[in-house]
C-alpha cells in the first residue's frame, strides 16, 4: 500500500505541474489580438495608473518614450492576489467565503513547501536545518497547515452556502458543488489526521521529506498510517483535478491583465510588432455572411481593402 | 415583474416576452422626475411584429424573422453553430481569440459583476439583463454543443431557433460599456461576449441591426458616410456651417479640404454635421484661431469617422479603419485627430492600432489633446466668465475607460468655465456610467428601441446628471450644461432629455466640449451656446 501512496502522490504532483504548465504555454502561444485594453493600466507612469489615465494623454505620444512602472503592477498584483482586492471591493459578501477560502489554500500551499524545503535542504545540508531553524519549521507547519485547512473548509462550505443562493444557484453546475465538496472532504480528512493522529505535523513533514528525497520508506501500519495515507490520496488527487477546471483561473488570470486589461503597447510605425500583424493579415476567412464571402483562401487583408464602392453595372 | 427563472428558460415560451418592467418595478428616478406614475411605461409591442419576429423582451433590436420551416429552423441554428466554431479558430478571430477564450473559460460565476451593470440594476434587477445571463448561454451552447461536454461540468441548455435568435437579441441589450470587466476579479468580459455573438450574427449569419449595419456600415464604405451624405453634399453642409458659423462669432473661417501636406487631418462623426453643426463649426473656429495646420477629407469613408463595426463586426471594422488612414496617406498628414466622437477614437486609436501598418500607421491623436494643448498654449484668449453656469462633464466609455484619456478635457473645462461652476458625477472618470447610447443603441430606433433604452440603458445616466445637479434650481430659468464630447453620447443625451422634457422641467441643456470653449473665446461675439433645444 506504502508504494501505491507514493506513486499516487508523484502522479498528482506531475500531473498538477505539467496540465499548469500546458495551460501556461497555451495562453502564452495564443496568436496576438487586437488591443483591449481596460483602464486603469498599473503599470502606466507618469502617476497617470492613479486616476487611469494613459500616454495618449499625451502630446505625440508616439515620438516619446514609455513611462512603465512595474513597481505599479506589483502594487496592484500583490494585493490582489493575497487579499484579493477586486472582489472585495465589488462583492464583500462573496469575499467574506471566498477569501479564508483562498487564504487557507495559500497556507497549506506554504506550509507544504516549507516541509519540501525541510525535506531537501535536510537531506542536502543537516546541519542548516538544525536547531532554531527546526523549531521555527516545527511552529510555521503545523500553524499554517492547520489554520489552512480550517479556513479552506470553512472558505469551502461558505461558497456552497452562498451558491445555494437563488441569485447563484441557477448558475452553479453540478461539478461546481462537488469541487467545493471535494475540498472540504480532502482537507477535512487532513484535518482529522491532524487532529487525531498527527498533531506536530511530524507525520505529514515525514512523508514529504521522503517523497522529495525519492526516499520510498514504508509508511509502517495502523490508524495513523491510515488517516496520512487517505488525507495524501485525497489530495494528491484534488491537486491533480484543479487545472482541469476553471479553477485554474490562477493561471488564465495572469494572462487575463498582462495580455488582455494591461496590454497596451503600441504598434509604432517600422516597429517589431508589425511582422506580427503582417502575419495575421495573411490568415484565411472563412466567415459565411454575404458582405465577407469568405472562402476560406481570402485573407484578411484581401477582405479589408475591398472595395466597398458600387460598381457602374453599365460599363 | 416578469423575469426569467433560469437560464434555460431562454428556450421555453416560444414568441412571448421573458420581462415584463413596468416603472414602478424601477428605482425612482431623483427630483422632479420622481413620481413613477409620471413616468411613461414602454409602449408594447404591436401583435404583427410579436408574430413576425423573434421576442425576447419588451422590445425589438433586429428584426429576426420566424422561419417558415423546419429546415429552415434546424438551418439557423447549425449556422450560429459554425459560427460559434468560428471564434475559435486562430484564423477566423485572431483579433479576439485569447480574450474570448478566457472569458468563455474562467468565469466562476460570482456575480461581482452584476453590480456594475447600469441595465441591469436599473431593470429593478431583472435576471434577464444579468451580465452573465446570455454569456452563461453560450458558454452552455459551446460546451454541450460544440464540445459536447456533460451538461454536469458546465450546465444544461436546450437549443432550438429560439434560443438562439434571443440569445442574438440579447446581446443586443449590453452597452459594451465593459464596466463589468472592469469589476471581475478574474478578468473575464461579458461586454466582449454580447460582441462576440453579434459577430457570429454578423460575419456568419449575415444578421445585424440595420442601423448599424446596412444603413450604418455599409453605407459609410459605399456612399462615404452612414448619413447619406455624398462628397459633394458634405462639402456643401460645411460650407454652410462655416458661414452660419462666422455670422454667430464674428471669426470668418474657411474649413479647408483636402490640403495635402497638413499636419492634421481631422475626422468628424458626420452625424455632427448633420445634427450638432456648431460642433464641426466650433472646430473649425478654434483650430482658424490657435493657427493650426489641418484639413478634412473629401474621401469615401474619410469625412466621416464613425466605425460602427467595432459593435458587432471585424472585418467592416477593418475595413472602416483602412479607409481612414488611406485618406490620411494620400493627404501625407502628420496625423490623425479624432473630432468628438468615443467609439472612433478607440476603433482607429487602439483597436487598429493592430491592423495598420506600413505607411498606413499614420499616428493618431485624440482632439481632447490638441484641444488641451491649444488652451495651454494661450493661443486663444478666453473670457471664462462667459460660461457662468454649472457644468458637469460625460465620460464617454470609449474614450475614457478604454483608452485612459480622462484629464485633458477636464483641464479644458477647468480653464473655459469660471471656478467652482464644474462638477463631477458621481462616478466618473474610468468608473463611469454608459450614457445609455453605447454600441450602437444610440442610432437604434426600430419598433420601440428608443423607449427601452431610456428605460433601461439610459436611466442610469440621467440620474447621475439630476444629482450632480441636485444642488441647483432644477428649471429652466437656471440652465445647465451637460458636456459630453460625444457624438453618440450627445445623441442618446438628447433623446432622453427630450424624453422626460428635461430642458423644459430642469434646464438641462447639452453639447460637446468644443461650444464650450468657443462660447468663452474673448474675440467671439458672446452668446455662442444659444440654449435654444435643437
Amino acid at each position: 500500500m506504502t508504494a501505491l501512496v507514493y506513486v499516487i502522490a508523484y502522479v498528482g504532483i506531475t500531473f498538477f505541474l505539467i496540465a499548469v504548465a500546458a495551460r501556461f504555454v497555451m495562453w502564452s502561444k495564443m496568436p496576438m489580438h487586437v488591443r483591449w485594453e481596460l483602464y486603469p493600466v498599473a503599470h502606466e507612469g507618469g502617476g497617470r495608473a492613479a486616476y487611469g489615465g494613459s500616454y495618449l494623454e499625451e502630446t505625440d505620444w508616439w515620438k516619446k518614450p514609455r513611462q512603465v512602472s512595474l513597481l505599479g503592477e506589483f502594487k496592484v498584483m500583490v494585493p490582489e492576489i493575497l487579499f484579493l482586492v477586486a472582489l472585495r471591493e465589488h462583492n464583500p459578501r462573496l469575499w467574506t467565503r471566498s477569501f479564508p477560502f483562498h487564504l487557507g489554500l495559500y497556507l497549506v500551499s506554504v506550509a507544504t513547501i516549507l516541509m519540501m524545503a525541510d525535506g531537501v535542504i535536510g537531506a542536502l545540508m543537516p546541519a542548516a536545518i538544525a536547531g532554531p531553524v527546526a523549531r521555527v519549521l516545527s511552529i510555521l507547519v503545523p500553524l499554517f497547515g492547520a489554520a489552512g485547512l480550517v479556513l479552506g473548509i470553512l472558505g469551502a462550505i461558505g461558497l456552497y452556502q452562498r451558491r445555494m443562493v437563488r441569485d447563484m444557484r441557477d448558475y452553479t453546475a453540478p461539478a461546481d458543488f462537488f469541487n467545493l465538496i471535494f475540498f472540504v472532504v480532502a482537507f477535512g480528512v487532513a484535518l482529522v489526521n491532524f487532529l487525531l493522529a498527527d498533531r506536530d505535523f511530524q507525520g505529514v513533514s515525514g512523508f514529504v521529506a521522503n517523497l522529495v528525497t525519492f526516499n520510498l520508506a514504508p509508511l509502517g501500519s495502523g490508524t495513523a498510517v491510515l488517516l496520512l495515507s487517505l488525507s495524501v490520496v485525497l489530495l494528491s488527487l484534488l491537486v491533480a483535478y484543479i487545472p482541469t477546471t476553471h479553477m485554474s483561473h490562477f493561471v488564465g488570470k495572469y494572462f487575463a491583465y498582462h495580455a488582455i486589461r494591461w496590454r497596451d503597447e503600441p504598434n509604432i510605425a517600422g516597429g517589431d510588432q508589425e511582422a506580427s500583424i503582417h502575419e495575421a493579415l495573411q490568415r484565411p476567412v472563412s466567415w459565411s455572411a454575404p458582405h465577407i464571402k469568405g472562402d476560406g483562401k481570402k485573407t484578411w487583408l484581401d477582405v479589408a481593402t475591398e472595395d466597398q464602392t458600387p460598381k457602374d453595372e453599365s460599363s | 415583474m416578469k423575469q426569467p427563472h433560469s437560464v434555460k428558460d431562454i428556450a421555453k415560451n416560444a414568441g412571448q416576452s421573458m420581462v415584463h418592467i413596468q416603472p414602478q418595478d424601477q428605482i425612482p428616478l431623483p427630483p422632479p422626475f420622481d413620481d413613477p406614475a409620471l413616468d411613461p411605461p414602454i409602449p408594447e409591442l404591436s401583435d404583427e411584429a410579436k408574430a413576425k419576429y423573434a421576442v425576447l423582451d419588451q422590445t425589438i433590436a433586429i428584426n429576426i424573422e420566424r422561419p417558415e420551416t423546419k429546415e429552415q429552423e434546424d438551418e439557423f441554428v447549425a449556422s450560429f453553430l459554425r459560427g460559434l466554431e468560428k471564434l475559435f479558430s486562430t484564423d477566423d478571430n485572431w483579433t479576439f481569440l485569447q480574450p474570448f477564450e478566457m472569458s468563455i473559460e474562467h468565469c466562476a460565476k460570482c456575480q461581482s459583476c452584476s453590480e456594475s451593470c447600469h441595465i441591469y440594476q436599473e431593470s429593478g434587477q431583472n435576471e434577464l439583463y444579468r451580465p452573465i445571463y446570455r454569456s452563461e448561454i453560450l458558454r452552455r451552447i459551446y460546451f454541450k454543443y460544440v464540445k459536447k461536454a456533460s451538461p454536469k461540468i458546465h450546465g444544461d441548455i436546450d437549443l432550438n431557433w429560439e434560443t438562439v435568435a434571443r440569445l442574438i437579441e440579447l446581446a443586443y441589450r449590453c452597452n459594451l460599456c465593459r464596466r463589468c470587466a472592469q469589476t471581475c476579479p478574474i478578468g473575464v468580459d461579458n461586454a466582449l461576449l454580447s460582441r462576440e455573438i453579434r459577430k457570429i450574427a454578423s460575419q456568419e449569419m449575415g444578421i445585424a441591426p440595420k442601423e448599424l449595419h446596412a444603413d450604418g456600415s455599409v453605407l459609410q464604405l459605399s456612399v462615404g458616410s452612414s448619413t447619406g451624405m455624398t462628397p459633394l453634399i458634405v462639402k456643401d453642409n460645411i460650407e454652410f456651417i462655416d458661414e452660419d458659423t462666422a455670422e454667430r462669432t464674428g471669426i470668418t473661417i474657411e474649413t479647408p479640404w483636402d490640403k495635402e501636406g497638413a499636419d492634421i487631418l481631422l475626422l468628424h462623426n458626420a452625424g455632427e454635421i448633420m445634427a450638432w453643426p456648431e460642433n464641426p463649426g466650433a472646430f473649425a473656429t478654434i483650430f482658424e484661431a490657435a493657427g493650426l495646420s489641418w484639413t478634412l477629407s473629401s474621401d469615401i469613408a474619410a469625412y466621416d469617422a464613425i466605425n460602427y463595426g467595432v459593435f458587432y463586426d471585424d472585418v467592416q471594422f477593418a475595413r472602416a479603419a483602412v479607409a481612414h488612414a488611406q485618406a490620411a496617406k494620400k493627404l501625407k498628414v502628420k496625423k490623425i485627430v479624432l473630432g468628438e466622437c468615443g467609439h472612433a477614437h478607440k476603433a482607429l486609436t487602439v483597436i487598429a492600432d493592430k491592423v495598420l501598418t506600413g505607411d498606413l500607421n499614420i499616428p493618431r491623436e485624440s482632439s481632447m489633446v490638441t484641444l488641451r494643448d491649444i488652451i495651454r498654449s494661450g493661443r486663444i484668449k478666453l473670457d471664462p466668465s462667459r460660461n457662468d453656469f454649472p457644468v458637469t462633464l460625460h465620460d464617454p466609455c470609449n474614450m475614457v475607460r478604454l483608452m485612459g484619456i480622462v484629464s485633458p478635457q477636464r483641464e479644458v473645462i477647468n480653464a473655459v468655465v469660471p471656478e467652482g461652476r464644474f462638477r463631477e458625477m458621481a462616478p466618473h472618470g474610468v468608473e463611469n456610467y454608459c450614457c445609455g447610447g453605447g454600441s450602437g443603441f444610440a442610432i437604434m430606433s426600430g419598433h420601440n428601441f428608443s423607449d427601452w433604452r431610456h428605460h433601461m440603458t439610459g436611466r442610469r445616466k440621467f440620474r447621475q446628471v439630476l444629482e450632480a445637479f441636485a444642488d441647483e434650481p432644477m428649471d429652466q430659468e437656471h440652465p445647465k450644461y451637460l458636456c459630453a464630447p460625444c457624438s453618440n453620447c450627445k445623441g442618446q443625451l438628447r433623446d432622453i432629455i427630450s424624453y422626460y422634457d428635461a430642458w423644459e422641467k430642469a434646464g438641462i441643456y447639452y453639447g460637446g466640449l468644443v461650444e464650450l470653449i468657443v462660447n468663452a473665446m474673448a474675440d467671439s461675439t458672446p452668446g455662442f451656446i444659444d440654449w435654444e433645444w435643437h
